[in-house]
């Protein structure tokens, strides 16, 4: 067992009184790719949003290194935040900056660094993710997959201990999205991060994950959890069914 | 006692014709006084050695400080035909320096250029040529769906319709109260002033009527249109096209002329001449007030006055001017919110230039209907 990096403890969630998940417990250790998988609308994108501090728990707590996110002061859940990147569903590239601009304003934020550096180093986060070159181009003028790309690049300016993605491989095509699984993998073997990824896409799943949680919209609450190629002979039917896409082994 | 700050170390020796550069302490963006690529240059300047080994004497931590400092290194290296050698370096590292090398297929495009004064010049000319090509058929589109519509063959929801008079008609009245009663005090305390040096106070209810009902009270309610609704319909359009709404209508062979520009150009039609009759009454009663209240007339004579100085001709003359401002409001709206960009920021920049657009063209259309009217004598 790798050490504990994020502890959710008794998570319960909610929008006012309707209950999302509730009762969620697991641990993500310390280099681990942990899939927060389950079928559409059981929650995985909200568990996320609440991973990443966006959303109050409606019960439970949640951990870093041991520190209580929500409990903490405001300046610890600040220093909390600077430690992790997220790479929104759409890339969420803001678009009135070009891709060095997005990459550069966390840099901007947070360093001391002068404009040229940041700029240099907004370029070699670029070219971490395949984008050389693309520096000075505007969100819209770029694919799809390259926005993705992009975001990733904005998710790791800071170098972040831990790195969030939401449906990464949505939206591309399969080479493109093998292409983005081997960069997450290639990044968290060199950063030496924790990567937490929201998924559905099966071979993603069983490809990179490491380990995992299953949510089921029905019980609302995590019904399986362990690394995903151990899931495809777990008890439960549903689980199962899921991770051999309704066929049988 | 407090701890020492971190250093990052740097230390270089020449070899057998090599330049060994040895790297060590805390490489991180927060260390203090980094060591900067420049004293590895100067050294390769000063030694002339064609090869550079890094060596890694003792990193304790990194992260993009030491790739950028390495990156920078590997691009002088490069430039200059520099043999570089990072094997001593940790695999994490060096597995990054490598990503940060691997050309993908959708590296090659190149950076945009920035074209010269002359090419910019042209693109200009070409881009206004696009503009003034994609207004005339938006013109052309929407003259087109009004004939369908005349015809009975537009298709688009009713309710939409009804939605969007009501946005922009009675939810536009507490606005449009304030600014032409406003509009009718001012007039009145303007004309009264000058007035009263003759004793001619009484001709102001003649100034207020006229100056509202001929000008100010289209004017007005057209530029609260164009801010409030004009606005809004590009901002509405552009989130469409943003969210690909309109490429959806498209797709299922519904046309967004008839589905979105239609409901939203004829109630502006409707509405901005009924706004400006509302708006008329409201300035006159704004400019009774100031009358009454402060220059001593009495409202028998306010209204008697208004009544010998005004006609339906220019009542008529306001409306007239009202619908064609509706028209150029829906069509400046709608025009910006269809030519969108996909993007957050595009969004914006339509819904400024829609208002912008449309109060020129108020400006410049109420000037050349003024014209016109005064040489047909109305």
């Amino acid at each position: 067992m790798t050490e504990p990096h994020i502890v959710v403890h008794d998570l319960t969630m909610a929008y006012g009184d309707r209950v999302i998940q509730r009762d969620l417990n697991f641990t993500i250790g310390r280099g681990d790719i942990f899939i927060i998988m389950g079928g559409s609308g059981c929650g995985k994108s909200t568990l996320l949003r609440h991973l990443i501090g966006l959303i109050r728990p409606a019960k439970g707590r949640i951990l870093y290194d041991g520190v209580d996110f929500w409990n903490a002061d405001p300046s610890t859940r600040t220093a909390l935040l600077r430690r992790i990147g997220v790479l929104y569903q759409s890339g969420a590239l803001w678009s009135s900056m070009t891709l060095a601009e997005n990459v550069g304003l966390p840099l901007g934020e947070y360093t001391d660094l002068d404009d040229a550096e940041i700029m240099a180093l907004a370029s070699l986060k670029l070219a971490l993710v395949g984008l050389k070159g693309f520096e000075n181009y505007y969100p819209y003028e770029i694919s799809g997959g390259m926005q993705k790309r992009a975001g990733l690049a904005r998710a790791i300016a800071l170098d972040p201990e831990i790195l969030f993605f939401d449906e990464p491989s949505a939206g591309l095509d399969p080479v493109s999205a093998k292409r983005l699984d081997d960069l997450i993998v290639e990044l968290r073997d060199s950063l030496g991060a924790t990567v937490v990824i929201v998924t559905h896409e099966l071979p993603s799943i069983l490809a990179i994950g490491t380990n995992s949680v299953f949510l089921d919209a029905e019980r609302k609450t995590m019904i399986a959890q362990g690394p995903p190629r151990e899931l495809l002979h777990h008890a439960d039917p549903k689980v199962r069914e899921f991770l051999t896409r309704g066929g049988t082994l | 006692m407090t701890e020492p700050a971190p250093t990052a170390m740097l230390a270089l020796r020449q070899k057998e014709g090599r330049l060994h550069v040895c790297l060590g302490g805390d490489w991180r963006i927060a260390t203090p006084q980094r060591p900067t690529v420049g004293e590895v240059i100067l050294a390769l300047e000063e030694t002339r050695c064609k090869q550079v080994v890094i060596e890694d004497g003792g990193i304790q931590a990194w992260d993009s400080a030491l790739l950028l400092f390495l990156e920078q290194l590997r691009e002088f290296c490069r430039r200059h035909d520099i043999e570089l050698d990072c094997r001593g370096l940790p695999e994490g590292v060096r597995r990054l320096l490598h990503l940060a090398a691997a050309v993908t297929p959708t590296t090659t495009a190149g950076a945009p250029r920035s074209p010269g004064w002359l090419e910019r010049v042209g693109l200009r000319t070409l881009n206004l040529f696009d503009q003034t090509q994609a207004f005339v058929a938006f013109i052309g589109e929407t003259a087109l769906s009004l004939l369908r519509l005349i015809r009975g063959r537009a298709r688009f929801r009713l309710r939409d319709l009804w939605l969007v008079l009501q946005e922009c008609g009675p939810d536009a009245l507490p606005i449009v109260t304030l600014i032409a009663l406003l509009m009718g005090l001012i007039l009145a305390y303007v004309g009264a002033i000058q007035l009263q040096m003759f004793g001619a106070q009484v001709y102001v209810a003649n100034l207020v009527g006229l100056g509202t009902l001929r000008e100010m009270g289209a004017m007005m309610t057209a530029v609260i249109m164009a801010g409030r609704t004009g606005a809004a319909y590009a901002a509405q359009l552009g989130t469409m096209q943003v969210n690909e709404e309109i490429d959806a209508l498209k797709t299922l062979g519904l046309s967004p002329m008839e589905f979105l520009v239609l409901p939203r150009m004829i109630a502006l039609i409707v509405m901005v001449p009924l706004l400006t009759l509302y708006a008329d009454l409201i300035g006159l009663l704004g400019g009774g007030l100031a009358a009454v209240s402060v220059f001593d007339l009495t409202v028998l004579e306010y209204v008697t006055q208004t009544r010998t100085a005004l006609s339906l001709q220019d009542l008529g003359v306001g409306l007239i001017k009202a619908v064609v401002f509706g028209i150029l409001i829906a069509t400046a709206g709608c025009l910006r919110g269809i030519q969108c960009r996909r993007s957050a920021q595009a969004v914006g920049e339509a819904a400024t230039s829609a208002v912008v657009s449309a109060i020129v063209a108020i400006v410049v259309a109420d000037s050349l209907l003024t014209i016109l009217f005064t040489r047909l004598g109305i």
